[in-house]
């Protein structure tokens, strides 16, 4: 039996792509198989369905999953990289416990979820991701 | 002494460059970058100011304070990030003095240029906005126009650097010959000192 009220790590999904970040967050929870899967939110693109990166989408984003177990921001690149850091450099834009994870970004989201979903705390999601980068494909 | 309206006319002022060379940061972005700088830059400032209006900051801090997190929040690109750790910091060193002093803010700066080079893990010389920023920075102690001066020469001299940072830096080689994007802005929003002091 599952605990139901198991606090659970969540995860956000930072793209310059609404589409990208809806398409890896429904990857990843697909392969995290049945059960309970841990909250994931997409925050991709601009609020206008444009490409780049929304620091709103972000924080809306964070509220969305943060269950009090932590969250873990992975992105693409450039600026969803660094305005996830500046909005954490800030202190109150992001919930307590918000971090972002150094990962690979389709695998790492993978590898988050399924940690997460097993109910792993944020350490351990974190690893989990960052050791994405080491699965080598040739 | 320089007072919160001095502060508030920079970010308009800076506002007003904005809008005016916004096609020309846009079009040193396309052979370089994804062509969205100007625009990015012009719907941020726009905010700032909107937001200036709206709330009313009391002090020099405040102003810049306000003006970072309305950048971070609204530009999109990565140039929201970096110009908003860059005035958010600076904000935060004045503190919440009424007045500051022009070496204070020569400090202040500085340390928000340590910010943004923290944030974008930038040097000198990686042709970004960090190399007409540094120089301005150097030459704030001296006056105003020095620095606007020095931003200016810095945004000119990243033309023969190839990019080491960002989206131009996937360009190699092929980035020589084109005039920095962020560098330019740059130095529109250090020569807005000059205009906001009235010299």
């Amino acid at each position: 039996m599952s605990d139901t009220t198991e606090k659970l790590v969540g995860i956000v999904l930072v793209s310059h792509s609404a589409a990208v970040a809806a398409s890896v967050a429904e990857l990843a929870k697909g392969l995290a198989g049945g059960g309970t899967t841990a909250p994931v939110a997409p925050a991709g693109g601009t609020p206008d369905g444009g490409l780049g990166t929304s620091a709103e989408l972000i924080a809306a984003a964070a509220a969305a999953v943060d269950q009090g177990a932590g969250i873990a921001v992975l992105t693409d690149l450039g600026s969803a990289v660094l305005t996830v850091k500046a909005l954490l450099a800030e202190g109150d834009e992001l919930p307590d416990g918000a971090r972002l994870v150094d990962a690979p970004f389709v695998e790492g989201a993978v590898a988050a979820v399924v940690t997460a979903s097993a109910g792993a705390d944020l350490d351990a999601v974190e690893a989990a991701a960052a050791e994405a980068y080491s699965y080598r494909k040739t | 002494m320089l007072d919160v309206d001095f502060f508030r006319r920079w970010m308009t002022a800076t506002a007003v460059s904005v809008d005016r060379e916004a096609q020309r940061l846009t079009d040193l972005d396309s052979p370089i970058g994804d062509a969205d700088h100007g625009s990015n830059l012009q719907r941020g400032f726009n905010s700032v100011r909107a937001a200036l209006e709206k709330e009313a900051p009391a002090t020099p801090g405040a102003v810049l304070v306000l003006a970072g997190r309305q950048l971070i929040s609204t530009v999109g690109g990565a140039s929201g990030p970096l110009y908003g750790s860059l005035l958010r910091k600076t904000g935060k060193e004045l503190g919440d003095a009424a007045e500051v002093t022009e070496e204070q803010l020569a400090l202040a700066l500085r340390a928000g240029v340590d910010a943004v080079m923290a944030l974008g893990g930038a040097s000198p010389g990686d042709k970004t906005m960090i190399d007409a920023l540094v120089p301005a920075v150097d030459a704030l102690s001296e006056s105003f126009a020095a620095a606007k001066a020095a931003a200016d020469e810095g945004a000119v001299a990243t033309t023969p650097l190839q990019a080491r940072k960002g989206r131009a830096s996937y360009l190699g080689e092929r980035s020589i010959g084109h005039q920095d994007p962020g560098a330019t802005s740059s130095a529109l929003l250090i020569g807005a000192l000059v205009e906001a002091a009235g010299e």
